[in-house]
């Protein structure tokens, strides 16, 4: 057993860590997610100048043909910055279907996505599907070889920059049957599309999806017609895998500013880090990290492994994060008092989206459930 | 002990519902009505917010816990109950408690005649706007460490300082501030009370932007500000004991039972319209679990403020009681509104604030449910309550001290 990271993984995380030194200070964070854009396109430039978009793609498919551990090593770091570029929607999710995907759809479209021309967004959730990946109302209706996309996705993470989308669709079965289920790559600028972009509470943005009578060509199906429920499984918990990482980097950072601001903080003529009241709340923060570092790493490190072992591991390490990013967050706040309240001050800001981490992709009452079904 | 209305208290309940009906409308709700704030600009928010106080005020119903004497109503604690619940249950504005609830009390029990009669009538009317100047930067749980102040020069006192947190004083024509006048003895020793004019050349209020995107707060830059004299409530730095006496009556209301209940059953609305695998959410056990725990909790706060209020009404006043009625009443208020983000899925994330919409246009009203809106801001601003109003660590070591003997 080896929980050490080695010399290329260093050096990987040094590298994003200049670039998010570099690009991503506070302040330059405030001017992009205020921007009309929402997002730095020369950010996402330097990005796949570093390599970095292709991090999880076979050097085949032109990609750096790295693992887990490194694509956890990449949102960790993000999340340091609270780096609002769409890297795990384009990269882990979409990028976890794709490099799954046929021969010939990877050629027509990896090379866009690693090269930054394209960034992708994963439409999968519905108003009435809450955390159920499963419970799918947009249809594709089948006629010859043409697929007709009808329907609504909701809240579709980074969409708004996007220019493919990959979409669950029900192809056959009932709203929430497993089986039934297909996916398909879609061109967002096609007709019959139309959305509804907008901010979300943490800095990024998403839109509502609208298909109607979306005329698809067969070959943009990802594998076999009515089979991609488990694949969707196994990208969904890549994603928490992902954004697991992204947590403890920003759970990081707001436990450091906490116990900093509570040495220099003085009342009573003393640091407010001397009352014992204060000292526990932060001990319990940092066990918290801890735990939530430990989760991380087992998951990244178990998702190779068979789908019950995998989805189990997911499900508990979200668990453990959810839990986490709501303590750490609401008591860095708290610790902070009427500071931690402020837009300026940026731990109102690692709050947020560590608040939203908790929704995306099932909260801890979802994965809770999915865990002891999966023992 | 009686838990049981009498046939009395039904007919008031009558007609504080049919008063309620008849003179509040939910469209000049500005302050309640998180669905349609984005609308709203200040002006507008201040005039609604000032329709309904000054209803009550023609009404008379303005200030029922000030003595008769004073403009006050003659309520017993069940006829003041059954009005902060009818109240709730009618999702009224809420009032501005600087006025009502904090300074009118102060002045009636410290004040001198004069300013009994124009600051009265002025909290009454409506015609006065006050805010609080009680905290600094470098003193918020340690109030007393404040540094603002107030040199006498002949008939008024000359004011330097900067006070933050000042909640809606873009709004307000008069703030009761906090200031030194003595550098002697313990830093309580030296603090007075003075009621300054936020006209008064010197004074600027710059806004502080919250999490939730909102503008509540302020700070208040204070410039060789000149005060007459008279403006000082009770004598020279006695201010401390008034300050306490304050925060006392200030920790009473803060428990909003009334508005957690009407909180819960919007909460439960939700948790039935929102499907968890084609279920209504709120049949799912753990969630539903969640709901019952918060509703148990709000109940034997309900009944700790019932046994306090009965104690006042003899006479005692709020005691340490209310250390217990502000932890309780926003650690419940956070958790309905952290329970209330859970129940709404993915539909935490759009950002929607009065800001956002000026910042990138109005289209954003219609995303999502109706009852999904604001929510995700709702918990985070929420935060806030566990902080304002002497933290509830400040407030655990009150309990400790006073009533523990610790």
């Amino acid at each position: 057993m080896d929980f050490s990271f080695s010399e290329e993984q260093t050096l990987l995380r040094n590298t994003i860590q200049s670039f998010v030194q570099d690009n991503y200070d506070f302040d330059r964070r405030r001017e992009i997610i205020q921007s009309d854009e929402g997002m730095s396109k020369d950010n996402w430039k330097q990005l796949a100048e570093l390599g970095l978009l292709g991090v999880p793609f076979s050097e085949n498919d032109g990609g750096l043909e790295f693992g887990s551990v490194e694509t956890m090593i990449v949102a960790e770091e993000f999340g340091k910055g609270l780096v609002v570029e769409p890297y795990i929607q384009t990269v882990v999710t979409c990028g976890g279907f794709l490099r799954r995907a046929s021969e010939a759809q990877r050629q027509e479209h990896l090379p866009g996505l690693i090269s930054g021309d394209e960034i992708w967004a994963f439409a999968y959730a519905e108003p009435q599907g809450r955390f159920n990946l499963a419970d799918i109302k947009v249809s594709a209706a089948k006629n010859g070889d043409e697929y007709t996309l009808n329907g609504d996705k909701c809240v579709v993470s980074a969409a708004p920059w996007a220019h493919k989308l990959i979409v669950s669709a029900r192809t056959s079965g009932d709203q929430s049957d497993k089986n039934g289920i297909s996916l398909f790559i879609v061109d967002k600028s096609s007709d019959g599309i139309s959305t509804r972009d907008y901010k979300t509470v943490d800095g990024s943005m998403a839109s509502e999806v609208s298909f109607e009578n979306v005329k698809l060509n067969s070959s943009s199906l990802i594998g076999e017609e009515g089979n991609a429920y488990p694949l969707i499984e196994l990208v969904a918990d890549e994603t928490i895998a992902a954004l697991c990482a992204e947590a403890i980097g920003a759970m990081s950072v707001l436990n450091e500013t906490t116990v900093e601001y509570c040495k220099t903080r003085k009342q009573f003529g003393q640091p407010i880090g001397k009352f014992q009241v204060l000292q526990h709340r932060m001990v319990d923060m940092f066990m918290q990290y801890e735990q939530s570092v430990s989760m991380t790493y087992m998951v990244n490190l178990k998702l190779e492994e068979e789908d019950l072992e995998r989805s189990k591991a997911a499900s508990g390490a979200k668990v453990q994060i959810c839990n986490a990013a709501k303590f750490i967050g609401q008591s860095a706040v708290q610790l902070h008092g009427g500071m931690g309240m402020t837009d300026e001050l940026n731990v109102g800001h690692y709050f947020k989206r560590l608040s939203m981490i908790e929704t995306q992709l099932g909260n801890a009452d979802h994965h809770l459930k999915k865990y002891s079904l999966a023992s | 002990m009686d838990l049981n209305f009498t046939k009395a208290d039904q007919e008031f309940r009558d007609e504080v519902r049919d008063f309620i009906a008849e003179n509040f409308s939910p469209e000049n709700n500005t302050g309640q009505n998180i669905e349609k704030y984005h609308e709203v600009t200040s002006d507008q928010m201040k005039e609604g917010i000032l329709s309904w106080h000054k209803k009550l005020y023609k009404k008379g119903w303005i200030a029922p816990h000030w003595p008769v004497e004073y403009g006050g109503v003659d309520w017993s604690i069940t006829q003041r109950y059954i009005w902060d619940q009818e109240c709730a249950n009618a999702g009224t504005t809420p009032l501005i408690p600087f006025g009502l609830t904090m300074l009118g009390p102060v002045i009636i029990a410290f004040g001198n005649d004069h300013q009994k009669d124009w600051v009265l009538k002025g909290i009454l009317s409506g015609d006065d706007w006050w805010c609080q100047g009680y905290s600094e930067p470098g003193a918020g749980s340690d109030l007393a460490s404040l540094r603002t102040k107030a040199e006498r020069d002949g008939d008024h006192y000359i004011v330097n300082g900067h006070k933050i947190w000042t909640t809606l004083a873009q709004y307000a024509n008069w703030m009761f501030c906090l200031v030194r006048t003595s550098s002697e003895g313990k830093p309580q020793e030296g603090i007075s009370f003075l009621l300054i004019d936020m006209n008064t050349p010197g004074i600027e209020v710059k806004p502080i932007i919250t999490v939730d995107g909102g503008h509540e707060v302020n700070e208040v830059f204070l410039e060789d500000v000149r005060v007459p004299v008279e403006n000082l409530v009770g004598e020279e730095n006695m201010g401390w004991t008034i300050a306490k006496f304050l925060l006392g009556n200030e920790r009473t209301g803060i428990a909003g039972v009334a508005r957690s209940k009407k909180a819960i059953d919007k909460l439960k609305e939700i948790a039935k319209s929102e499907l968890n695998n084609g279920e209504p959410l709120i049949n799912d056990s753990s969630f539903n679990k969640k709901i019952t725990e918060l509703e148990v909790d709000l109940t034997a706060l309900e009944y700790t403020e019932l046994r306090t209020l009965a104690k006042e009404s003899q006479g005692e006043g709020p005691g340490v009681e209310s250390s217990i009625l502000k932890i309780k009443g926003t650690e419940i208020q956070q958790k309905i509104s952290e329970l209330t983000l859970e129940a709404i899925g993915n539909y935490a994330s759009p950002y929607i604030t009065p800001l956002s919409v000026r910042n990138f246009g109005s289209n954003y009203l219609e995303v999502g449910p109706e009852h999904t809106q604001g929510v995700a801001q709702n918990y985070f601003g929420m935060r806030k309550t566990s902080i304002y109003g002497g933290s509830n660590e400040i407030q655990r070591n009150i309990i400790a001290k006073m009533v523990l003997g610790l």
